[in-house]
C-alpha cells in the first residue's frame, strides 16, 4: 500500500517523532508506514485521516490502483 | 492543533513506563529465583517452611512478571506486537527443536552430561533478544 504520510508530514514541518506522538504510535511505526514496510490498521488509518483532515483514500492508496 | 508537549499521555512515555516495570519485575524474579535456589542451601539448610516460602515468593513474583509483560504487550502500538509475535514464534520453535535435540544427545550418548533446563532457557532468552533486535532493525 502506498501512502502520502511523508509528504503530509513535511508540509506541516513535523518530525517523525511529532507525528508519532500525534498518532499515539512509536516513531518506528511512523517510519515503517512511510517507507511502505508496514500497512496500518483501519483505526490508525482513520486516526491519520482525522489528523490531516483528509479522507483515508487521500492518504493511502492501494498498490493495484 | 495541540502542541506535542500538551498531549495528555505520550505513547513513548507509557511504553517506557511499561518497559521499566518489566525490567523491575525481571530483576525481582531473578533475585527471588536465586533466593529460592541458593537460600535453601546456604541460608536455611533445607528447612521445609523457609524453602516453601521461598518458592511461593518466587512463583508470586513470577506471576506479576508475566502480568507486567502482558500489560506491556497490550499497550504496544500495532507494529510492536508484530515484532514481538515474530520473536516469540522464533523462540518457541528454537526452544522446542533445540530442546528436544539437546535431550536426545544424551539418550544417544553423544554427550556424557545431563542436559540442563537452564541451558535451554538461556538459549531461548538469547533467541528472543536477537529476534526482537532484528525485528526492530527490519522496520527501522
Amino acid at each position: 500500500m502506498k501512502n502520502r504520510l511523508k509528504v503530509l508530514r513535511a508540509e506541516r514541518d513535523w518530525t517523525q517523532a511529532q507525528l508519532a506522538d500525534r498518532l499515539a504510535v512509536s516513531r518506528q511505526t511512523v517510519n515503517a508506514l512511510e517507507t511502505g514496510k508496514f500497512d496500518p490498521s483501519l483505526p490508525l488509518a482513520f486516526k491519520a485521516a482525522r489528523l490531516f483532515a483528509l479522507s483515508i483514500e487521500d492518504i493511502f492508496q492501494d498498490d493495484a490502483q | 492543533m495541540k502542541q506535542v508537549d500538551e498531549l495528555p499521555m505520550r505513547f513513548k512515555t507509557v511504553d517506557a513506563e511499561n518497559g521499566r516495570s518489566v525490567k523491575a519485575w525481571t530483576i525481582a524474579w531473578v533475585v527471588t529465583c536465586a533466593l529460592a535456589a541458593f537460600g535453601t542451601r546456604i541460608l536455611w539448610d533445607f528447612a521445609t517452611i523457609p524453602t516453601i516460602v521461598g518458592v511461593l515468593i518466587n512463583l508470586t513474583v513470577g506471576f506479576f512478571w508475566v502480568l507486567a509483560i502482558v500489560k506491556q504487550v497490550n499497550a504496544m502500538d500495532e507494529l510492536q506486537p508484530e515484532i514481538f509475535l515474530d520473536a516469540a514464534a522464533t523462540t518457541l520453535g528454537v526452544g522446542v527443536v533445540c530442546g528436544l535435540s539437546y535431550e536426545l544427545l544424551e539418550d544417544i550418548r553423544l554427550i556424557s552430561f545431563q542436559p540442563e533446563i537452564p541451558h535451554l532457557v538461556l538459549l531461548m532468552c538469547l533467541t528472543f533478544m536477537a529476534s526482537r533486535i532484528l525485528g526492530y532493525r527490519r522496520y527501522r
